[in-house]
């Protein structure tokens, strides 16, 4: 029996390309199908390998944006000899919480070490079971007392060892100040600024009539230094909560803030963490911004090679905290006593100050503060300003520590968008009606 | 397609040849090609006789059942990561679910009429739609077109094929990285080229059909090359004296393409329609990665029905709405691929094969 393909007269080649590309197209069918794998491969890193009786024990260490731990983990492998460090970092903030939640939720995935930031602490401390008890002698009375106190759970379990903290001043560009007629020295900068956001507002309209460039980066990142000067901005600290969309104060710090930067055209409408916003630095996107210490860190590695950053000593308002975060140790842990040592040599107050030397990361740790090498550190880029003694006293300004329950991230996350809104053209008012509905939804 | 001898004379009856002892008949042979327990040279033997009864049934099971086991290993592979999956997620979704604290109490349809009734949920939706057309029609012309450039006598041939499947091969997020970096609104550089032939900056960032363009923009990035080999292959099955007949009746390249080559392919263009289609309504890298946030933007504007579920689940934590979102996707997808079938039925009906 004879096949009627055979007859057709065609080349003979023309079968082998047929079977050719016939078994290419099913290989990448069959890839197809597998194919979606994407992100989760590579990240998920099974907490330490080894530690069979002597056998170097490897802990993973989960950090995000900077931390200033990239020189003390040799220093800490050296010191101890039978831990390996794995260090994995998280770009923002936001990142690391995603992160952080979806593992603890599959039950597996989570590294050793993860650091935490106070603005949802409160939303993991409700899982306060799931992580070691970090509890120790060592450790009594190294932080200041609102920050350890923040991560002590209802039981008295100390969950978190408290890393740094983020007094803030402002950083400003010296040398656009200087072009722009207005003085550029570190003090008469601050006396410039004054001490009451309208003060740092009207400083804002003097260099905006004498310059092009944009006052700030944006009402976003304003806002943020505002809102943690309020006592209980969105939550009530008695029953936890929501009480966001009825204070007044929050809206009167939205409304202060949309007028300043965008009638009065203070911003420059550019979202912190963007591929625009780290760019800018580079391009004289904006001459000022509220700068927490470890914000000193993040300019540096954004402005390279700018000359003319500089910070001054004051902040609108008395003081003000943004961040600070803290190490914990997951009970999915196979090596928590490891993981502990680690977080608690992290955490001493001479590691805080290294860390501090090289990101800006101000430490929360009482000996910390008031170590001469800390308030005698100065920042070569930023005009050799002495960050250490500047955010020593931002920090005693501090006088108190808002409430952030268990919705915070979520709902400032969600007025973070509602300015994003009204920079990109939404009216404020109908930015703040969707914002109120965001926030309802939680519920 | 059935085997059959040339010159077939018309059917004989398939039993022995008493005429010709020993001698197989040609119609016996024509008609009896797969079972040769009928052949007549076993004429005299009772034919399909095995000795035992248990040895009956058993080639009997192995002849009905061996089908299914042969199939079986899809369909238990199927149960366990496809079937089981959905089912759960439904039961997710009647339900109040915490990502963390886990079961909460039955709600029935509650969820659904809650994820209906946020703006977000529609808006969603919009943009999955939105994004699907602008990615996936222009991926198929272009596949097509592409597919019948490396058709035609090219030097090499299989360096250009290679080179089309490159996009594919690089992981979504390192393309969605770079791309989003590329369409920045301030500093971008499509932007800046833009520019230089004077047209105004666009913002990518900020409006709605221009992020759903940057985004179809990167899935084309990925899919074209990959959907332009399976027209490719299913090209060169095309027999070849369609194109030396339209040649000899003086038909020009274009007229070739669009009489011969796209007709042929009608089944391939409907596989790849099919899974374009479902692809592209559950598009999640790239507009997951577009901007630092993976919120869709600050006004949802290329949040699709994924990101949506990902932000109620993860985000918010609420596994139950999650599921609902879920659920309804799979409902508008299983649509939309009811959809297809239909169409294509009735143009395959028309259609040579």
């Amino acid at each position: 029996m004879t096949s009627r393909s055979s007859r057709t007269g065609a080349p003979r080649t023309r079968p082998r390309h047929v079977v050719l590309s016939t078994a290419a197209v099913a290989l990448l069918a069959l890839s197809a199908c597998s194919s979606g794998g994407g992100t989760g491969g590579s990240a998920t890193q099974a907490a330490g390998t080894g530690g069979a009786a002597g056998g170097p024990v490897t802990v993973t260490l989960a950090t995000f944006n900077q931390f200033g731990y990239e020189e003390l983990i040799p220093e800490f492998e050296k010191t101890h000899p039978n831990i390996k460090v794995k260090h994995k970092k998280a770009a923002t903030s936001n990142e690391a919480r995603d992160n952080f939640f979806t593992r603890l939720s599959a039950g597996s995935g989570m590294a050793d070490v993860e650091a935490v930031e106070v603005d949802w602490l409160p939303e993991m401390l409700q899982y306060s079971d799931k992580f070691t008890d970090l509890n120790s002698p060592d450790v009594q009375g190294r932080w200041l007392d609102w920050k350890a106190k923040a991560a002590t759970d209802a039981d008295g379990h100390l969950i978190g060892y408290g890393t740094d903290s983020g007094p803030e001043a402002i950083c400003y560009r010296s040398d656009l100040f200087k072009k722009a007629g207005l003085p550029s020295d570190r003090d008469s900068v601050a006396k410039l600024f004054g001490t009451t956001w309208e003060s740092y507002f009207e400083a804002g309209k003097q260099f905006k009539a004498k310059s092009k460039v944009p006052f700030f980066d944006s009402i976003g990142a304003t806002y943020q230094g505002m809102v943690n000067q309020l006592p209980a901005a969105y939550e009530n600290p008695g029953d936890d909560s929501i009480t966001a969309t009825d204070n007044a104060q929050v809206k009167k710090v939205y409304d202060q803030v949309v007028q300043a930067g965008i009638t009065d055209g203070l911003s420059a409408k550019l979202q912190q963490w963007g591929d625009d916003w780290t760019a800018s630095f580079q391009k004289d996107g904006f001459a000022t911004m509220l700068c927490p210490g470890w914000m000193v860190g993040v300019i540096e590695g954004n402005a390279k090679g700018v000359k003319g950053w500089d910070v001054a000593n004051t902040f609108p308002g008395g003081g003000g905290n943004w961040g600070g975060s803290y190490l914990t140790v997951p009970k999915q842990s196979q090596h928590p006593k490891e993981a502990q040592e680690l977080a608690d040599w992290l955490t001493a107050p001479e590691q805080q100050v290294k860390a501090f030397k090289k990101v800006g990361a101000f430490p929360s740790q009482k000996q910390a503060l008031e170590s001469q090498d800390l308030l005698s550190f100065k920042v070569a880029s930023f005009n050799d300003a002495p960050t250490g003694q500047i955010f020593a006293d931002r920090a005693k300004a501090v006088t108190m520590t808002p409430y952030k329950g268990s919705h915070y991230f979520a709902i400032n996350d969600a007025m973070q968008q509602a300015l994003t809104r009204v920079e990109q053209g939404t009216s404020p008012q109908e930015s703040w009606d969707k914002w109120v509905s965001d926030v309802k939804a939680l519920g | 397609m059935t085997v059959q001898s040339p010159a077939q004379p018309p059917a004989q009856p398939a039993g022995p040849d008493p005429s010709t002892p020993g001698m197989p008949s040609p119609a016996a042979h024509g008609s009896a090609g797969t079972a040769p327990a009928a052949s007549p040279a076993f004429a005299r033997r009772t034919p399909l006789a095995p000795r035992s009864g248990w040895r009956r049934r058993l080639t009997r099971l192995d002849e009905k059942g061996a089908p299914y086991a042969y199939v079986s290993p899809f369909f238990i592979l199927f149960g366990i990561v496809g079937l089981f999956p959905l089912l759960y997620t439904a039961w997710v979704s009647l339900h109040r679910w915490s990502l963390i604290g886990g079961q909460g109490a039955f709600v029935g349809l509650k969820n659904y009429t809650d994820v209906l009734a946020q703006p977000y949920f529609w808006n969603a939706l919009k943009n999955t739609l939105s994004i699907f057309l602008l990615s996936s029609v222009p991926q198929v012309i272009a596949a097509l077109l592409i597919a019948a450039a490396l058709d035609s006598g090219l030097r090499a041939r299989t360096f250009w094929r290679m080179a089309v499947l490159l996009p594919y091969v690089v992981a979504p997020v390192a393309v969605a990285l770079i791309f989003s970096d590329l369409f920045g609104d301030r500093f971008g550089l499509v932007n800046h080229l833009l520019g230089l032939v004077g047209v105004d900056p666009i913002s990518w960032h900020k409006e709605v059909i221009p992020s759903h363009v940057a985004i179809a923009t990167m899935v084309n990035f990925r899919w074209t090359g990959y959907n332009a080999l399976i027209f490719l292959a299913a090209m060169q099955a095309i027999p070849r004296d369609y194109y030396e007949a339209a040649m000899i009746d003086g038909a020009g390249r274009i007229r070739t393409f669009f009489s011969i080559t796209v007709p042929q392919l009608r089944a391939t263009i409907v596989f790849v329609v099919i899974t374009s289609t479902i692809g592209g309504l559950q598009i999640f890298d790239e507009p997951r990665m577009f901007d630092q946030y993976g919120l869709g933007g600050a006004d949802r504007q290329w949040q699709t029905l994924t990101l949506y579920l990902y932000q109620l689940g993860w985000t918010q934590k609420n596994f139950g709405r999650a599921a609902a979102v879920a659920w309804m996707l799979f409902l508008i997808v299983v649509l939309f691929a009811v959809v297809n079938f239909l169409v294509t039925r009735r143009i395959a009906s028309k259609g040579s094969r």
